[in-house]
């Protein structure tokens, strides 16, 4: 990890990293429906397929309140402290 | 070393055996800051077990986990030592030695200390605590050695992230998985080319380039009106290559940029592409080893390089001046990476530009031109009088912006030394004639700049016909006044080419050259 100090006048967020990526899926995917038509229809054939291909996994559903909105705290803070991955359905 | 009856830092260690010990605990306590690899140390490990074993009240601070561990088998201690390997500790209590010895009262104020070893001073301190020792097999003196926290190779991290370091900009955390290089540009605050990495450390040593408060605003940057501070100002310094003794002439010319008569708003985002072109006066000059001479305006000298980068970049930063952003520039031009030269002022008679501009040949002064192109060259290889050379550059200022565009822009003239000489030979040419005879020489009826089949640029026809003749025969100069043509010296003895930098609108409309002193 190194470290540098930001050149702006800070106005904008640094753009978030991508975390790295595992090689295997373990543990708990969370399957998040921001609540636009038809995310749960996406998710619904997620979530059958990848149980065929990872039976060791398990698969939570979560539905944010409102797609126009961020997702409350609670939620998030469920999401991460619940899941090791998320799959999450953006757009009709 | 701290003062004397200042407080102690406050700290909390743990041991080699994983136990925690703090500081202040209530009572008076004897610190030592000590490192396996010093002779000094080891000479007073023994002396610093009989304190532990005598219940003194001791915390000896070791600066490396290793040399710890090291020196308690070595000497068989049953005294623990301190884990100080980040020197966190050791950079609070500003150690410079070790062993260094702290004694502190109850309340933890500083009571004393000893540097080194002078057998003396420690008898004087410790001989109560000590009835056992025999002082006698000792060395009356033995010197210290440079403690790990002021090692110059990491002086600078420590300073940074201790609790009174200079710096407040965010820091940016870049995961081991991404390239450094390859993050700034996907930040979007390179140039193009790469830069280097701002890390607190290099930010600091920037900052020791100027004397002025690092939370000092040097200027409000356009577009985005952002404060700039002179360590935001650093950080972008150090990402365009700067050393510290470049940074005064950067914190200069920045200033100088964000003045209403500059105007670093419309320079920056105009669609002709206009840049700033920073000539540097004086005599630091030579020292941050300025090019005047071969090559003055290319590539090749660091500091004519990275200033003009530095302060090209502080712009995109911080004030937002970004391709497709707020600047619009048509084209573009090479000047918006940088463009900054020294003039050669020992090389001719004439006062050099800072002085024409009010300031003291010692005085040293950076001078910003809002320039759309260049430089332009002249090519006379075979003028031999100076009124024809003068004349000659005259015919090639013309085509500035366009040959019938008239009375609109101002020019930067770089005279090559091998014309400077030629306009010297026949009794020496003052500037002030050179520029007279090139606006004489520029000098056209109104009649002929109308617009035609062979351009459209100049004064329409209709216009024109509305005049008498008096007023079409009269003469109009291709600037407006004598002093809208800046003339420096700069390049090598060798070739007849001098060089001119085209400006932009002149004037409060637009712009305005504006020279800064530089406080060093």
């Amino acid at each position: 990890m190194s470290t540098i100090l930001d050149p702006t006048d800070e106005r904008v967020p640094v753009a978030r990293q991508v975390t790295r990526r595992p090689a295997i899926i373990t543990g708990n995917v969370a399957l998040l429906d921001i609540s636009k038509p038809r995310g749960n229809i996406l998710l619904d054939q997620f979530e059958t397929r990848l149980k065929e291909r990872l039976p060791g996994v398990n698969f939570n559903r979560y539905s944010k309140p409102t797609f126009t909105k961020p997702a409350p705290d609670d939620l998030r803070q469920e999401i991460r402290s619940r899941n090791d991955f998320v799959i999450e359905a953006l757009a009709d | 070393m701290l003062p004397i009856d200042s407080q102690a830092p406050a700290f909390n260690l743990d041991t080699n055996a994983a136990e925690s010990r703090s500081f202040p605990n209530g009572e008076a306590t004897l610190i030592c800051f000590i490192k396996e690899d010093c002779p000094t140390c080891k000479l007073v490990v023994p002396i610093l077990e009989q304190l532990h074993k005598g219940g003194a009240g001791l915390l000896a601070v070791g600066q490396t986990k290793d040399g710890n561990d090291a020196l308690i088998e070595q000497f068989n201690l049953s005294m623990p030592i301190l884990n100080d390997s980040t020197l966190k500790v050791s950079f609070a209590y500003d150690i410079d030695t070790v062993p260094t010895m702290v004694k502190t009262t109850a309340e933890g104020a500083i009571d004393a200390q000893l540097i080194g070893f002078v057998k003396e001073e420690w008898q004087s301190l410790l001989g109560a605590d000590l009835n056992e020792l025999d002082w006698d097999k000792l060395p009356d003196w033995r010197p210290g050695c440079g403690s790990l926290s002021v090692d110059p190779v990491i002086a600078d991290r420590l300073q940074a992230e201790a609790e009174n370091s200079p710096l407040r900009a965010r820091k940016i955390e870049i995961a081991p998985a991404d390239d450094e290089f390859e993050f700034m540009f996907d930040q979007g605050f390179s140039d193009g080319l790469p830069l280097v990495p701002p890390t607190p450390e290099r930010v600091l040593r920037m900052l020791a380039g100027t004397s002025r408060d690092p939370q000092d605003i040097v200027a409000v940057l356009p577009p985005n009106l952002a404060e700039a501070t002179v360590e935001k100002v650093a950080i972008n310094a150090v990402m365009a290559g700067c050393k510290p003794e470049y940074f005064a002439v950067v914190l200069a010319a920045l200033e100088a940029a964000c003045t209403d008569e500059f105007n670093a708003h419309g320079v920056m985002s105009t669609t002709m592409g206009a840049s700033p072109v920073m000539v540097v006066n004086g005599p630091i000059r030579e020292r941050i080893g300025m090019n005047s001479t071969l090559g003055a305006l290319g590539q090749g000298n660091r500091a004519n390089a990275t200033i003009g980068r530095a302060v090209r970049l502080a712009l995109r930063n911080m004030g937002g001046a970004k391709p497709g952003g707020t600047e619009r520039s048509t084209l573009g031009n090479p000047m918006k990476f940088t463009m900054c030269f020294a003039e050669a002022e020992e090389r001719s008679g004439w006062d050099p530009l800072h002085v024409e501009r009010g300031f003291d040949r010692t005085d040293s002064v950076v001078t910003l031109f809002g320039m759309t192109s260049g430089p332009v060259l002249i090519v006379d290889q075979t003028s031999l009088g100076s009124d024809q050379l003068a004349r000659s550059m005259a015919m090639s200022l013309q085509s500035i912006h366009h040959p019938k565009s008239y009375m609109g822009t101002d020019t930067l003239l770089v005279v090559c030394p091998e014309h400077l000489d030629t306009l010297q030979r026949d009794g020496g040419m003052s500037k002030a004639e050179l520029r007279r005879l090139i606006q004489d020489s520029l000098a056209r009826p109104l009649r002929e700049l109308v617009q035609d089949d062979n351009s459209g640029v100049g004064i329409a026809a209709a216009t024109l016909d509305k005049m008498d003749k008096d007023r079409k025969d009269k003469l109009v100069t291709k600037f407006p006044k004598d002093e809208d043509i800046h003339i420096v010296v700069a390049g090598s003895d060798a070739g007849k080419f001098s060089g001119a930098f085209h400006g932009w609108a002149t004037g409060p409309i637009g712009t305005i050259s504006v020279s800064r002193k530089i406080e060093e």
